[in-house]
């Protein structure tokens, strides 16, 4: 049928199974824009308030469902609000097809108003992308697009479409997706070599990431788990994937990690590594990273063995193949040391909580709030977070029992993220998410608070509000001398009346009843909700393993009282 | 440790650039890269020396196999594989240059390709080494200016890239 390049495009997304787009019009792509208003029952456009927006909302969408969130923006600055969502996609590898409209093709390279090279800008924070100058060519573009966003890792594409091509005619073929690429299964000596260290192994412990979450093998990882009597733990990525009430499961590890998972991954002798990359955020000091135990790691890129942490088996391909052959040749063992020793480890890492919960007294802590969230929230509700002090808290407080559960900017660590992912997460499944928040990351995009009343989204916005942007300033506290330098944000920005400014309704709390009963309200809300929550500045994120650190250099509160306390006296 | 790797890639749009902005994004540092076509149209190959260890050597394949353009990736380099490369040289030209250019010409089977009573321009075709032992040569006798290609080079026999 021959019709024209933006119906092609509209067509093609359509035939991708596409029901749901993120966008925003403007001069360059007011064609594929006009081919979306006959398309109007078949894909819904949702207008954001920003580009930045939509790509994340696109990025939450693709995040809970696991499909390929697709995002429209115009040329020039419409491209390039873009950017940063694209990169926190890259950075997670989640699987998004972006589409922007371009200057026409005999305008190219003339710096036009709103012209920019976004195939240039966006070629390092893209899997793939696409200048598409015929429009022969824009169908298979699209296909061939969206068989790389979700092909072996996942990441974003963006297809650069003139406006010229989208006005061109050519004729359209509808057809099937292509199917994407899996990775291919490993040499089984490989999976041999594997079996061998962790049969010879006393305490071994599996360390699993985003790729094994997007696999969605939590039931293969407790199986192996099971059968070696070894411990799970995860990186933040990895989080959601087994259920927080599995007992051999200790949560996330690393900088921020719960002390149990933190300290096993230093004490192991074995480590199982799927799908993780081994970021600065969990390994600490790289040198000394774990360096008493063989490291097995499973990853389908193989860029990733061996690029932070040196293997002693380096598992290249399917890695759900892989983790069942391993599973099925190692033998059944029972570590009665390990499990003493891990036991241990909870036991001191709950007493840290306590002691820390026992000086807070009354006060509204994290801890208090995420009692109330875990309490009220149901096993489906996606929890969304911005990046700072709360995102660390959701890490360590927040429980899950279902997977892909949790939207969180994990490796760009992109403050802004959340509003948008939040909308792009409730449009996917209609379930009510729940966004934790700052008042730092808040304030970045709370424009979208526009996107989430006309959309009717019934958002409980949790706003951990201290003043202060706080993850910096822990830092500064701790490693700055106390130098706050542009953190605290002495703003008048009365989060209440935003809420309401913008059509929604809010509310300001800072006790732990006035919270449950603030969230009861919000659950019963048909609209967006925001708490405005009160905690105090000098709330830590603990325990907290220093950058470049070593496990003995582990940060409690104790450690920070007792420097206080050394301060004093010298003075 | 130097390293020759050979890529073969898709003779598209952007994909110098891909491949040259995935060394900037990584930190890899490389020597040379030449970019020629094919046996066949539609593909290119780009030939690479890179100095570094194993392990950013293993990076950067790696890294580069990943790349949509990118068609295959091979580490070539010691006896298996022929490298060549041209040098113009152009170097001053004064009565007591003038015979110690002509003969160092003859011995590294060099060619006097520009002849001027000023300067001369020698074409140099070889392995890097005997490029850089001819650089070495006329030093002294005061090079005006010179560019090189950077290498190519293909594995012996019938072994050919994998397409």
């Amino acid at each position: 049928m021959i019709m024209t390049g933006a119906k092609i495009a509209i067509e093609a997304l359509i035939a991708e199974g596409v029901t749901d787009v993120f966008g925003y019009p403007g001069g360059q792509v007011l064609n594929i824009y006009d081919a979306l208003y006959d398309a109007g029952d078949r894909l819904r456009h949702i207008l954001t308030a920003h580009e930045q927006g939509a790509a994340h909302a696109a990025d939450g969408y693709a995040r809970v469902t696991g499909k390929v969130g697709v995002v429209i923006a115009t040329s020039g600055p419409g491209a390039t609000n873009l950017v940063t969502g694209i990169a926190t996609a890259m950075l997670d590898s989640v699987p998004m097809v972006a589409i922007t409209g371009n200057v026409p093709t005999y305008l190219i390279g003339r710096d036009g108003f709103q012209e920019v090279d976004i195939t240039g800008v966006t070629m390092p924070i893209t899997k793939h992308n696409y200048f598409v100058t015929d429009v022969k060519d824009l169908a298979d573009t699209v296909r061939e697009a969206f068989r790389i966003a979700k092909s072996g890792r996942p990441g974003p594409v963006l297809i650069d479409i003139p406006k010229d091509v989208q006005e061109a005619e050519y004729d359209y073929t509808p057809a099937a997706p292509l199917p994407p690429v899996r990775y291919p299964v490993a040499d089984e000596s490989l999976m041999r070599d594997a079996a061998e260290l962790i049969n010879t192994s006393v305490r071994p412990y599996v360390y699993i990431g985003g790729g094994a979450a997007r696999e969605g093998l939590g039931g293969e990882i407790l199986a192996l788990a099971e059968k070696i009597d070894g411990y799970v733990g995860s990186s933040l990525m990895g989080l959601s994937l087994i259920p927080s009430s599995e007992g051999r499961f200790l949560g996330m590890q690393g900088m921020h990690g719960r002390y149990a998972s933190s300290r096993a991954a230093k004490e192991a002798d074995v480590i199982i590594a799927v799908g993780v990359r081994f970021s600065d955020r969990t390994t600490g000091d790289i040198k000394n990273y774990s360096k008493n135990a063989k490291i097995i790691q499973l990853d389908g890129d193989i860029a990733e063995i061996n690029k932070n942490v040196p293997v002693d088996v380096g598992i290249v391909g399917d890695i759900t193949a892989a983790l069942l052959k391993i599973t099925e040749l190692c033998e059944e063992k029972k570590h009665h040391k390990w499990k003493k020793k891990i036991e241990a480890y909870r036991e001191q890492g709950r007493a840290i909580g306590a002691e820390m919960e026992k000086n807070a007294g009354e006060t509204l802590t994290p801890k208090k709030i995420f009692d109330v969230i875990n309490s009220l929230k149901n096993d489906n509700t996606p929890l969304v977070t911005d990046v700072g002090q709360h995102q660390m808290w959701t890490a360590q407080y927040a429980r899950f029992e279902k997977p892909r559960r949790l939207a969180t900017s994990g490796g760009l660590g992109t403050m802004g993220y959340g509003m948008g992912a939040a909308i792009g997460a409730y449009i996917a499944e209609g379930e009510r998410p729940v966004l934790i928040t700052g008042d730092g990351s808040f304030g970045m995009n709370l424009n979208e608070l526009a996107t989430a009343v006309s959309y009717r989204v019934p958002m409980v916005i949790v706003v951990m509000n201290n003043g202060v942007l706080g993850m910096v300033r822990q830092w500064q506290t701790l490693f700055y001398d106390k130098r706050y330098s542009s953190t605290v944000l002495d703003r008048k920005t009365d989060f209440v009346k935003v809420a309401e400014a913008f059509g929604a309704k809010g509310e300001r709390v800072d006790t732990a009843d006035g919270f449950r009963d603030a969230f009861e309200r919000a659950l019963a809300c048909d609209g967006p909700y925001v708490i405005d929550t009160v905690i105090g500045m000098d709330e830590f994120v603990l325990p907290m393993l220093p950058p470049g650190g070593k496990m003995e250099d582990i940060i409690t509160e104790d450690v920070i009282s007792s420097e206080e306390s050394e301060k004093e006296g010298s003075e | 440790m130097r390293s020759v790797i050979s890529v073969y890639v898709e003779n598209k749009y952007g994909v110098l650039a891909r491949v040259a902005g995935l060394f900037m994004r990584r930190g890899f540092n490389i020597d040379s890269l030449t970019v020629s076509e094919t046996e066949d149209s539609r593909y290119s190959r780009i030939t690479i020396t890179m100095n570094g260890d194993e392990n950013s050597r293993e990076q950067l394949i790696n890294q580069l196999t990943k790349l949509q353009n990118v068609r295959s990736v091979k580490l070539l380099g010691g006896d298996s594989t022929v490298e060549r490369e041209i040098m113009l040289i152009k170097v001053r030209n004064t009565p007591e240059n003038r015979s110690e250019i002509m003969a160092a010409t003859e011995i590294y089977r060099a060619k006097i390709i520009d002849y001027t009573t000023d300067a001369m321009c020698v074409e140099v075709t070889g392995e890097p080494t005997k490029i850089k032992a001819f650089i070495e040569v006329m030093k002294p006798l005061g090079i005006v200016e010179m560019c090189r290609t950077g290498v190519v080079a293909l594995d012996r026999g019938a072994n050919v890239l994998e397409k």
